[in-house]
């Protein structure tokens, strides 16, 4: 393991996931025969339409924004689950799309795990907790010898917090806090560089929310491992991320160091979110909700899609969709008013 | 001190099933005053949604109020024949449930589920009625409300579809509405709109909420005060700064320090071990005890009760229990 000192890099040397103009559309057309006799067209769901990001070597890379904003999308498009429609994703420097046979595919495929939301729909309930967290030492190949791959999972076991005698359980008997530490050890069974966790805590209750976040972040430092973590909330988000990229309808409105979102959002949307988290340190303050709701994606907003409920927004909005640039150091953001003239002197200098 | 609007003392609920007798709420008691918002905060298996179902009578079967009774404006409830129950449940209590999509039929506009609701309720003929919907669906905020009432419920988004649900709940005018997790099926945008008008409305109709919900931050933004429950009783109860700001019992406190802060970046977060336990093995005394950073031989034994701590009450013998 000599992850600690890959985390020491910065600066854009030692990126481990690189991922350049990615898309995914899905067809939501209704059948051929009912478009032909309605005259309906065809409709595409435009899930991602073109995101870039990196990941640092032993970093955790937070993707937030609230349910249809694509970012589950995005972590299933990472881990292979689907094929993207149009972009690359590159893995420790390989194109994984450039990736044809299968052995060169499982190589990857190895480095790279999942955890996902609901640790009741992920486990199956019909095997024994050693077969699930054994399951990728065995697809692998990784080890051969049957005592080899028992004391393995005993020590995955071990590693998040549960003994090795719960191997012999089903996942029924085991709370939803417990069903994610099995859920953990699955994914580093097969020693792993990069999880990508989707919503991994959404399910738990709070107490044991901060157990899970607080396994993830341990096992992060001592394995160095990288994370993508996909959450609806930001609170999680800031406690876990090094950097964080809000998407909004397929597409990042803006992407910075997680301090630095947090003390000076930039992009509207990130402050709308900011500014309507219950929080529990605002009591009894008074606050004005943000109208409006997130538009349908199959049938985006022209220009900026955040105009209809942007504060800020200008014509220019309604006419021409803003791109992703620096704005500060490390700051990206997608937005026409955030360089406006009247605008950006007091930010910078404030900055 | 003015008379509390729901009185509710040493409520027990069991369920009974084939291995034996489990309790699901054991002696909680609290009031509820006029116009108040109350809050009612736990984790799952906390029995805060039962304790809410209870006050309204609609406990499932096999669950049933073995001890304890409930009061609204001094008349008890908690023992109602059927049809009288019915007539209050609506007309003197309302109630929002999580999914706003099971609330609401699929099958008739919500035009009509208003109006059928405000005219079992009140004497309004169907015109009346018909125009103290609109009213209410203006007043909750859903844009060309004399348009939207003739829509079904899937034509409306979540947050619009719940704004729905708290017009129906606010039908007849209640003087108390059962909120039980209002905002959890919602994104983070729409959840504070929702909350907002809940918290506005109830001042506009003069009505008290109870607000049942596992989401700190919720609670913090509108109730006045809260009680949180653990493994079916009160731990701590007060008003909503004490509490959250100056967490006495240690559940409460874990429970405040679990939470992921938007404002400061800790190296750890504060974790409770362990989980819940479960109803068929809720431990002796304390039911905390065996997750509890400062349990001592007293919690293992003997069960405490609220006492007064400052402003707000506690159970738990770090505070005295002299009794």
């Amino acid at each position: 393991m000599n992850g600690a000192q890959a985390t020491q890099t910065t600066g854009g040397g030692d990126v481990l996931l690189r991922v350049r103009g990615l898309k995914r559309y899905f067809d939501v057309s209704r059948p051929l025969l009912n478009r032909l006799l309605e005259g309906k067209p065809r409709q595409i769901l435009r899930a991602v339409s073109g995101i870039d990001f990196d990941i640092q070597r032993g970093h955790t890379f937070a993707l937030v924004g609230e349910s249809g904003c694509g970012k589950s999308t995005v972590a299933n498009l990472v881990v292979g689950l689907y094929r993207p429609t149009a972009g690359t994703i590159e893995f420790d420097g390989q194109d994984l799309a450039g990736l044809q046979r299968r052995s060169e595919l499982a190589a990857i495929r190895r480095k790279m795990a999942m955890i996902f939301q609901d640790p009741y729909a992920s486990l199956n309930p019909r095997w024994r907790v050693f077969n699930i967290i054994s399951e990728p030492i065995r697809a692998f190949g990784l080890l051969k010898d049957k005592q080899a791959i028992i004391d393995r999972t005993a020590q995955l076991l071990t590693q998040v917090g549960l003994s090795p005698e719960d191997g012999q359980k089903y996942p029924h008997e085991f709370s939803g806090g417990q069903r994610q530490r099995i859920s953990i050890a699955r994914a580093l069974a097969s020693d792993p560089r990069f999880i990508v966790c989707d919503e991994p805590t959404s399910a738990l209750d709070v107490s044991v929310q901060a157990q899970i976040l607080n396994l993830m972040s341990e096992l992060q430092r001592r394995l160095g491992l990288s994370y993508l973590f996909i959450s609806h909330d930001l609170a999680v988000v800031r406690h876990m991320a090094d950097r964080i990229g809000v998407m909004y309808l397929g597409r990042l409105c803006e992407s910075a160091p997680a301090d630095t979102l947090f003390e000076n959002p930039r992009h509207p949307y990130t402050r709308l979110l900011l500014d309507t988290i219950p929080d529990i340190e605002m009591t009894g303050r008074k606050r004005v909700p943000v109208a409006g709701e997130i538009p349908n994606p199959i049938d985006p907003p022209a220009g900026c899609a955040f105009h209809p409920r942007c504060p800020r927004v200008m014509d220019v909005c309604r006419r021409e969709r803003p791109h992703l640039r620096p704005v500060a150091d490390g700051v990206m953001v997608s937005c026409h008013a955030v360089d406006a003239p009247d605008h950006s002197p007091g930010t910078q200098a404030a900055g | 001190m003015s008379e509390p609007l729901l009185h509710v003392e040493h409520l027990r609920i069991e369920f009974n099933t084939r291995r034996g007798t489990l309790v699901a709420v054991d002696d909680v008691s609290f009031d509820v005053m006029p116009g108040e918002v109350f809050g009612v905060v736990g984790e799952s298996g906390a029995g805060k949604s039962l304790t809410g179902q209870a006050i309204i009578g609609l406990l499932e079967p096999p669950g049933r109020i073995a001890a304890g009774e409930i009061r609204l404006d001094g008349r008890r409830i908690d023992n109602l024949p059927y049809g009288q129950m019915r007539r209050l449940r609506g007309r003197q209590i309302g109630m929002i449930f999580q999914d706003p999509l099971t609330s609401l039929n699929p099958l008739y506009t919500v035009g009509r589920q208003l109006v059928e609701t405000i005219q079992t309720h009140t004497s309004l003929n169907h015109e009346e009625a018909r125009r103290r919907a609109v009213k209410l669906l203006q007043d909750v905020g859903i844009p060309a409300a004399d348009k939207r009432i003739d829509h079904y419920p899937h034509q409306f988004s979540g947050g619009m579809r719940q704004r729905v649900v708290i017009a129906l709940a606010l039908c007849a005018n209640p003087r108390l509405v059962i909120a039980d997790e209002p905002t959890t099926a919602l994104d983070v945008s729409i959840q504070a709109q929702i909350i907002i008008l809940l918290k506005q409305l109830c001042e506009q109709y003069d009505t008290a909420v109870i607000l049942i919900t596992h989401d700190m931050g919720v609670i913090a933004e509108i109730s006045d005060r809260v009680a949180v429950m653990y493994a079916g009783r009160i731990v701590e109860i007060g008003g909503v700064r004490e509490v959250v700001k100056k967490a006495r019992h240690p559940y409460a406190r874990g429970l405040m320090g679990a939470i992921p802060s938007l404002h400061r970046r800790v190296e750890k977060l504060n974790q409770i071990d362990g989980s819940m336990p479960r109803l068929t093995e809720i431990p002796s005394g304390c039911a905390f005890h065996p997750r509890c950073p400062q349990a001592f031989e007293r919690c293992r034994r003997e069960r405490p009760d609220l006492v007064n701590v400052g402003q707000s009450q506690v159970a738990c013998w770090l505070y005295g229990g002299s009794s």
